[in-house]
């Protein structure tokens, strides 16, 4: 629940074949609470900006600050779900990945296991605390996931595609439920995804980036009541318009922003 | 079909093989073809494995031979693990003892016997670090392979959930390694126990069950050293299966980290 400020952030890759522009002077001010996602092709340096928020890239240049303090390295006021079903721990129980974060923090054991049962409570897997992920679904290992980075009680979600990996309909339910989840945590969420519908439906703010080098496209406000039916006609809408700002970096065309407030 | 029949039907398979091996030595034995003397038949063996064993002489063998193999493979994960890990996650590490582990690893410990037995005499020193060298270095490959394939993601999670590098050593590193590192103890103990049997032929005085073996050569005592041989068979079938077996099924196997073969 605290604000972030992305200052002027560049990032360039070191690779055999020379070096790769990844993110360039890219600057984002996310309020405290807000649920931004960030949507962009592939190779728009999306994940790129995420992992340097999350600390496991230092940019180039530039700065990230959360809640007014510098990033430097990963830090216990950000939780991380990755699209990597293998994020789990496989040696631990469900109850026992949950509770790793707690763990690691020094609280006693009977006070993390209260917490990591209620985390589980939250994202409905309260009877799987004792399995192992290999016994649980993509669906229940991403929710397993997000429990774990809700249980130390970060400030700020950082999310990688994380139902990219899940069938249709699995995803659906998952959206749902992570709405839920953010409207009782109201924790400030950075969500990556390539997923248009996805991001109409879970954002207040989307972010659109361009590749070569990764840079801002445009900063969009989805201003649609929650919960939202995405079978609604302002929510297509919405989405189309999402749609005309992606198409624009092969178009070219410059006339669609109306809807948006463009900021590149 | 559940567990318990399909494991009961394991056992009857592999009773099936076991007698079907015994009496065709057996019909050989019995043939005449060969003196009685140098292939005695299944009958003599047990009854001389059954004398040894009530008047405790076998066993005394057995745990001489268990005492000098634990020894030496207790000193070798002692070594092997935190050698291969250190190796896996420091670079000058690797550097200083790959090239060395390199060199030494393909020397049979069967070929370090006679210079050992100089070194160190005839006894328990001199078999024990044999065991050790021979178990060592099955132990820290596999340690310094399975740390290096513990998937990142893992160290990310768990860095990102404020994990120190003690922590993620011994609740990342060490669980994430564990398939390898629980394989590298099964060859280290097949390693030491092919060793110790060996170095006790020539190393040993008075006690072992290669010493047992190598000692009834000089008086044509082949029931006693087929008794010795189903010996070494059995415990090392014990270990093999039982314990490392169970090992495995209580962590890997429960983890979903190694499945077991199908049909």
């Amino acid at each position: 629940m605290l604000p972030i400020e992305i200052r002027d952030v560049s990032l360039v890759y070191d690779t055999p074949g020379g070096k790769v522009p990844g993110v360039k002077n890219v600057s984002i001010d996310i309020d405290a609470s807000e649920f931004v996602c960030i949507v962009g092709p592939s190779g728009c340096g999306k994940s790129t900006l995420l992992n340097i928020i999350a600390g496991f890239l230092s940019p180039a240049s530039g700065e990230i600050r959360i809640g007014g303090k510098a990033v430097t390295g990963h830090g216990m006021d950000r939780g991380v779900v990755f699209q990597d079903f293998a994020q789990l721990f496989p040696w631990r129980t469900a109850l026992g990945n949950v509770s790793f974060g707690l763990e690691m923090k020094g609280v006693a054991k009977a006070e993390r296991d209260k917490i990591a049962r209620e985390q589980l409570r939250l994202v409905k897997l309260e009877k799987f605390t004792a399995s192992y992920p290999h016994h649980l679904s993509g669906g229940m290992q991403q929710r397993v996931a997000i429990a774990r980075a809700l249980a130390y009680n970060p400030a700020v979600l950082l999310m990688d595609e994380p139902f990219a990996a899940l069938d249709a309909l699995t995803r659906d339910d998952m959206q749902r439920l992570l709405a839920e989840v953010w409207r009782e945590t109201r924790k400030t969420v950075i969500y990556v995804t390539h997923n248009v519908a996805e991001a109409v439906y879970l954002a207040d703010r989307v972010i659109v980036m361009s590749p070569h080098p990764g840079t801002v496209k445009a900063d969009i406000r989805i201003p649609l009541e929650r919960p939202r039916d995405p079978l609604s006609a302002e929510f297509l809408e919405w989405q189309k318009n999402l749609l005309r700002h992606l198409g624009h970096e092969t178009a070219g065309d410059e006339t669609q922003k109306s809807n948006g407030k463009a900021t590149t | 079909m559940n567990e318990s029949t399909q494991r009961r039907r394991t056992m009857i398979r592999g009773l099936l093989s076991l007698a079907a091996a015994a009496a065709f030595y057996q019909l050989v034995a019995l043939s005449g073809y060969f003196p009685r003397v140098l292939l005695p038949t299944i009958p003599t063996v047990l009854t001389t494995l059954y004398d040894m064993l009530s008047d405790g002489s076998m066993l005394h063998h057995a745990a001489a031979t268990l005492y000098r193999v634990l020894l030496g493979f207790a000193l070798a994960i002692s070594v092997g693990l935190p050698l291969g890990i250190l190796m896996a996650r420091f670079k000058p590490v690797e550097n200083f003892f790959l090239p060395l582990v390199s060199a030494l690893m393909p020397i049979p410990s069967f070929a370090l016997v006679p210079l050992f037995m100089l070194w160190f005499g005839i006894g328990n020193l001199t078999t024990v670090l044999i065991v050790f060298y021979a178990a060592t270095f099955p132990m820290l490959f596999n340690t310094w392979t399975g740390v290096r394939s513990v998937n990142p993601i893992w160290l990310r999670a768990a860095g990102a959930m404020g994990a120190d590098e003690k922590r993620l050593f011994w609740k990342v590193i060490v669980p994430g390694a564990s398939p390898f590192i629980i394989t590298g103890m099964r060859q280290a103990f097949l390693r030491s126990w092919i060793a110790v049997v060996g170095a006790e032929m020539i190393a040993a005085s008075d006690y072992g069950l290669g010493w047992v073996i190598f000692d009834s050569k000089e008086f044509l005592q082949t029931d006693i050293m087929m008794a010795a041989l189903v010996v070494i068979g059995f415990i090392g079938y014990v270990f093999e299966r039982v314990v490392f077996g169970s090992i495995e099924r209580a962590t890997v196997y429960r983890w979903g980290m190694v499945r077991m073969a199908k049909g």
